[in-house]
């Protein structure tokens, strides 16, 4: 790695003008931050709404119409009004679980990847033990055997079942910066164990964490309606994968009654979509060699100063050609 | 089998000794074998010297440094310290003889957490320099003094705003934070262009002078070793053949080895000759 030597002081002199231009966000970006926002408002929207999840205002699976945006469910509830409480729900439990399963699998791949030797082996393997075991059915046996399922418990379940992934991406990271000179300078100054984890490696790896996190937000949010589908959700609550359950039980799929089940799957594809499309496009900014558009930019670019080099060398031609005109081809031959 | 040419020991030194490894070897298990970076050496580092270790690129220098540091474990043999045996200290031990043995490194940019300012990389050496906390702003601008630099021009900086030259001398001033008996510069002006790498052969020349310092230079370069150094060892494929003072060493070689490398030395009257 080589680094120039040249001073860059002068970089605070000239204030930048925007500094989000320098991250380049892409249009990919701007599209999965409207899909999130998007959903995260769906579920605020809850609280300004006048009906009630609870509230019963119609009979069963009443159609969309007069006052009922969405219709009504099974037990004659507003399904607009379930569906902002279960988005809520939903992206509650994504982000817990989220940040659950990114602390544990940060703090694993952390201390395995900078440790490394047999402390590694162990931790890894331990974490491919858990990564083997199918995670849906160990989420069916705890939130089986939970004496009472709530919004919370099934949040950490689902964040203590998909850390593995983020501790081998983190590892394989973390690793790398260890043998780093900065580190043997950190080393040196006295820093200890959690001192250099957290100031010298985790910086270095931030940007992967944000992207692991994001995914495991999305994963969450799968998993969390895939069990409470299976009617192992949390009870009491309203979640985008309860309502899905009860339009299955009370045969609204064979009913004919879409407004029950196609507004929660709409909105789960939604916000899994949202959040790998902000995935995928955190890697554009955060790698600059992923970065679309800007070839194009380039290129043009290109074709701008060639057509200013060809006008230039029209120029210099004419002018040594000078008044007599004499063919410069010939002059040089 | 090849038969190991033998350590040329030219003369030796009266100054007592402060930092010596004796039998210090280092093996990497790579596929198919080992490989043997650094292989029975023994040197002594006299006090308030500079010994210059000069090889080859792959010859084992910057290795041999970093087990000195103790920040790689020796295959087998010791490293003392003022006598005693540092070879396997640990947790608060070995961070005492941090206190006492320092280094700057190569690359002026990868040394530097890119996150952080100089100020603040200079107040984690406050734990080790062991001063109460009062003296810590007197202690960071005596430390920038040395390398000739304001800490009101420097603290607030990050890495990315300074020059490499810049850069090695913040990594200079904190190496003297803990005020070190052992400065150990492990090519630490080969990423530098000549002008800046004469002002830091200066700065370490003078702190030698000034604060009595123990300077190991490790260079590829035996201009810089014989500009700066007191004493010189050769090293080559991971084995020291020659050591001596300066003058034995560069201008009257015994080793074949130590003959070669100065033969490649530029010769700025014979530049042009093939």
């Amino acid at each position: 790695m080589s680094t120039p030597n040249a001073p860059v002081a002068d970089e605070k002199a000239v204030p930048r003008g925007n500094p989000f231009r320098s991250l380049n966000f892409s249009g990919r970006f701007w599209i999965a931050l409207v899909l999130v926002v998007g959903v995260i408002l769906l579920g605020l929207a809850g609280y300004v709404y006048p009906t009630g999840p609870g509230e019963k205002v119609a009979s069963l699976y009443d159609p969309p119409g007069a006052g009922l945006p969405l219709g009504s469910d099974n037990f004659g509830h507003d399904v607009l009004a379930v569906l902002m409480a279960g988005t809520r729900t939903s992206l509650i439990i994504g982000l817990v679980a989220g940040i659950v399963a990114t602390v544990i699998g940060v703090i694993v791949g952390l201390v395995a990847g900078y440790i490394g030797g047999w402390f590694e082996e162990l931790l890894m393997g331990a974490t491919n033990v858990v990564l083997a075991i199918p995670s849906i059915i160990v989420l069916i046996l705890i939130s089986i055997s939970l004496p009472q399922s709530s919004v919370w418990s099934l949040a950490v379940v689902i964040g203590i079942t998909s850390w593995p992934w983020t501790a081998r991406a983190v590892r394989a990271q973390a690793s790398s910066v260890a043998t780093r000179e900065h580190i043997d300078v950190a080393r040196l100054s006295g820093a200890r164990l959690p001192g250099i984890l957290l100031r010298d490696v985790l910086p270095y790896i931030l940007s992967y964490t944000v992207m692991a996190f994001v995914l495991q937000v999305a994963g969450a949010i799968l998993a969390e309606s895939a069990l409470s589908m299976l009617g192992l959700g949390p009870s009491g609550a309203n979640s985008l994968g309860i309502q899905l359950h009860w339009a299955l039980a009370f045969q609204a799929v064979g009913g004919g009654a879409w407004w029950a089940f196609l507004p929660p799957t709409i909105v789960l594809t939604l916000v899994s979509f949202g959040f790998l499309l902000l995935q995928s496009s955190l890697d554009e900014v955060f790698n600059p060699r992923l970065r679309r558009g800007k070839r194009k930019q380039m290129k043009q670019a290109a074709a701008r100063r060639a057509e200013e080099a060809r006008l230039l060398a029209e120029q210099t031609a004419r002018t040594v050609q000078g008044p007599a005109g004499a063919p410069r081809g010939k002059e040089l031959a | 089998m090849i038969e190991t040419p033998e350590m040329i020991t030219r003369s030796r030194t009266e100054r007592e000794v402060l930092l010596s490894c004796a039998n210090v070897t280092k093996e990497f298990s790579v596929a198919g074998g080992t490989v043997v970076a650094v292989d029975d050496v023994s040197l002594e580092f006299p006090e308030a010297s500079v010994l210059a270790v000069v090889g080859e690129s792959g010859s084992g220098k910057s290795t041999l440094a970093r087990m000195l540091l103790r920040l790689m474990p020796v295959t087998s043999g010791t490293i003392a310290f003022r006598g005693q045996d540092v070879t396997s200290l640990s947790g608060k031990g070995l961070r005492d003889y941090w206190s006492e043995v320092q280094a700057v490194f190569q690359d002026p940019f990868a040394s530097f957490n890119q996150f952080f300012t100089v100020g603040s990389l200079l107040r984690r050496s406050l734990a080790l320099a062991r001063i109460p906390s009062d003296e810590a702003d007197a202690l960071i601008e005596e430390c920038l003094g040395y390398v000739d630099m304001r800490p009101r021009d420097v603290l607030h900086k990050f890495p990315h705003q300074m020059s490499g030259g810049q850069r090695q001398r913040i990594m200079i001033a904190r190496a003297l934070m803990m005020r070190p008996k052992v400065l150990l510069a492990d090519e630490a002006t080969s990423m530098l262009d000549a002008t800046l790498r004469v002002n830091v052969l200066n700065v370490l020349h003078d702190l030698r002078s000034e604060l009595g310092l123990t300077v190991l230079f490790i260079t590829h370069d035996i201009g810089q070793a014989c500009y700066l150094a007191d004493r010189v060892a050769v090293m080559e494929r991971g084995r020291v053949v020659e050591r001596g003072s300066t003058e034995e060493v560069i201008f009257a070689p015994q080793a074949e080895y130590t003959r070669r490398l100065l033969s490649d030395v530029p010769d700025l009257r014979g530049s042009l000759r093939t």
